[in-house]
């Protein structure tokens, strides 16, 4: 390490200069990856209802957890899960209640810690957090696409009529598990994380499909 | 007794604007607890505002109006170094002064 | 008095927009055919909402009750307090000892003491731990709004309102600090919870809002005054002063994850990676939310 050379330390302060570089470069992604999933663990706690294991990711949530979106395959791999999941209402019945479904969309209550039970009939679809639905109601949302004229603009003039059926499974599969047509959807996954039962989901559809709801008015 | 409020007098041209920022919990009365209890009503009242001890506001308050309650208003007449002075009394016969220079 | 001008204010806001039907539009309307029947040219656009709602909250700032904080912190700053009966004009928020002016806006740092990245408010429970005598972990267990988080939230008011208008310029010079940020950009896209919500979910695109509550972009600078730089801040609609440790954990709450804990690395973390993506942003904290 004493080497002398003829043009001052410049060649010793590149030597240590390059350790030091290969020190400071740090942990890798892949470790940092690792200690951030630490640090998350070690951060949190149960409060009320919002245990621990909130934070266990599943497929689908661990996939998505980065700026990039995943691979292609992985994006299969998660909306072919997430279809699997759903399940069709036990009744048969599609459709309930447009009002009641107004009145579920509105409410963004329930499964936080200052909420006082996990049961759906203490939860909203906190649909207008994220959405415009009926024209009447300006405080809406943005940060999913307006779903104003949702029925309508679908040619759904009839809900019970065969040709409507495709439409009719789509919007409770997304309902159910948005994950099943986009891997990263940012939509709740109602019917597969028990946020809302088969009843108020069906009221949703009735405001979403019926075309005499205020949403297709 | 309550905590101080926060008093700034400017003049500027023929006005000095009087800025008051109070600390006061202004409780309506209507709300309730979590166990259904109603929170008593706990709310200024009667403001006052003097310049060099003459009074020159005197306000009506209610439930209406907000916890920490801001005030503006003009006073005409005063110059750097005159003393304006507030004084707030709630409906539990709770009082509070405090006094500024105007800049 | 105050609530009663508010409320005209957005009222008004409310039916010159041209977002609500009927009356707003009848009356912007008849207003616009008088203006164009007096001056053939175009005339301004209405009010729209964003603009009323924009002058009602320049209207607010005036009486900013973050200043009755900022004062009660500026007095705990420099009162003799707790079991040592001694002052925090000593402790060191990473500018030195006592050096209050800029430190907000270089916050979260490496502090070679407690060999941790630290934010303000776990700082400031450091000193009064170590000055003054307290119980940090008993501190960092009490409630936000009782007992000592409450000076600790006036302190924090005072701390930031010192730095007001300079701009953030967090070091990365230190390696932890580094992670710190990269920490917590992971923290930031972690989705959890039954609603499958991470900070990214809400924060990571421009222009979007929730019901009408704008979402700043945190994932680059979202600008002067704008996420970061604007907390702590008096919320009006629950007449409670925040600091960034309480606006974290309410939006832990609403993500609907468990608990997080005060001054945990994960708040660290986020703190440092929103910090780091803000430098240049003008702070206006204390400022005064809906």
């Amino acid at each position: 390490m004493n080497i002398k050379p003829a043009f001052g330390n410049t060649v010793v302060g590149v030597g240590v200069a390059a350790i030091l570089a290969a020190c400071a470069t740090g942990p890798s992604p892949a470790e940092l990856d690792r200690e951030a999933i630490a640090v998350i663990r070690a951060a949190f706690r149960d409060q009320n209802i919002a245990k621990i294991d909130r934070i266990q990711q599943d497929l689908g949530q661990a996939a998505c957890s980065s700026g990039t979106p995943p691979s292609e395959a992985l994006a299969e791999q998660v909306m072919a899960q997430a279809k699997a999941t759903v399940k069709w209402p036990t009744s048969g019945q599609y459709f309930g209640d447009w009002r009641e479904g107004e009145r579920i969309a509105q409410s963004g209550r329930g499964m936080t810690w200052t909420d006082s039970s996990t049961a759906t009939s203490a939860n909203g679809g906190s649909c207008y957090n994220c959405h415009q639905l009926s024209k009447a109601e300006v405080s809406f949302g943005t940060i999913g696409p307006s779903l104003y004229n949702y029925g309508k603009n679908r040619g759904v003039a009839d809900i019970l009529a065969p040709t409507a059926q495709g439409i009719v499974e789509y919007t409770w599969m997304k309902l159910y598990n948005g994950k099943s047509y986009n891997a990263c959807s940012n939509m709740p996954r109602f019917g597969h994380a028990g946020l809302l039962d088969e009843k108020q989901m069906a009221h949703l559809m009735a405001l979403l499909l019926d075309p005499k709801s205020p949403v297709n008015q | 007794m309550g905590d101080p409020m926060r008093i700034r007098a400017q003049v500027s041209a023929n006005t000095t604007t009087v800025r008051v920022l109070m600390s006061h919990e202004m409780e309506t009365g209507q709300r309730r607890d979590p166990a259904g209890k109603v929170i008593p009503a706990w709310f200024i009242q009667e403001v006052s505002a003097a310049h060099n001890g003459k009074p020159v506001l005197t306000a009506s308050w209610g439930p209406s109006v907000a916890k920490n309650p801001f005030m503006r208003f003009n006073l005409k007449g005063a110059k750097a170094g005159d003393k304006v002075s507030v004084t707030w009394t709630d409906n539990k016969g709770d009082k509070r002064t405090d006094e500024a220079v105007v800049a | 008095m105050k609530a009663a001008l508010l409320w005209a204010t957005v009222g008004a806001a409310l039916l010159t927009s041209p977002v609500l039907p009927g009356v707003g539009q009848a009356q912007a309307q008849a207003q616009a055919q008088a203006q164009a029947q007096a001056q053939p040219r175009a005339q301004a656009p209405a009010k729209t909402t964003a603009d009323g709602i924009a002058e009602y909250r320049k209207m607010l700032e005036d009486g900013n009750p973050a200043d009755l904080f900022e004062a009660k912190g500026e007095g705990l700053w420099k009162q003799k307090c707790g079991p040592r009966n001694a002052s925090l004009e000593n402790c060191n928020l990473g500018k030195g000892p006592g050096v209050v002016k800029g430190a907000f806006v270089e916050l979260p740092r490496w502090f070679e003491d407690t060999q941790r990245v630290q934010d303000l408010e776990s700082r400031l429970v450091t000193c009064m731990e170590t000055l003054q005598g307290f119980n940090a972990t008993e501190i960092a267990k009490t409630e936000f709004g009782r007992g000592e988080q409450v000076n600790v939230t006036a302190l924090a008011t005072y701390i930031a309102a010192e730095s007001r208008g300079l701009r953030f310029n967090l070091p990365q010079a230190h390696p932890a600090e580094r992670k710190s940020y990269e920490i917590g950009k992971r923290v930031f896209f972690f989705r959890g919870g039954p609603m499958d919500f991470s900070c990214a979910a809400c924060h990571s695109e421009a222009g979007k809002r929730i019901r009408l509550q704008d979402l700043p972009e945190l994932t680059k600078n979202p600008g002067d005054g704008v996420g970061f730089a604007a907390w702590p801040a008096y919320r009006v609609s629950n007449g409670q002063m925040w600091g960034m440790q309480l606006r974290l954990n309410d939006c832990f709450r609403q993500q609907r994850f468990p608990f997080p804990g005060f001054g945990s690395d994960v708040t660290i973390a986020l703190g440092s990676y929103m910090g780091v993506n803000a430098k240049g942003a003008q702070s206006i904290a204390p400022a005064i939310k809906r």
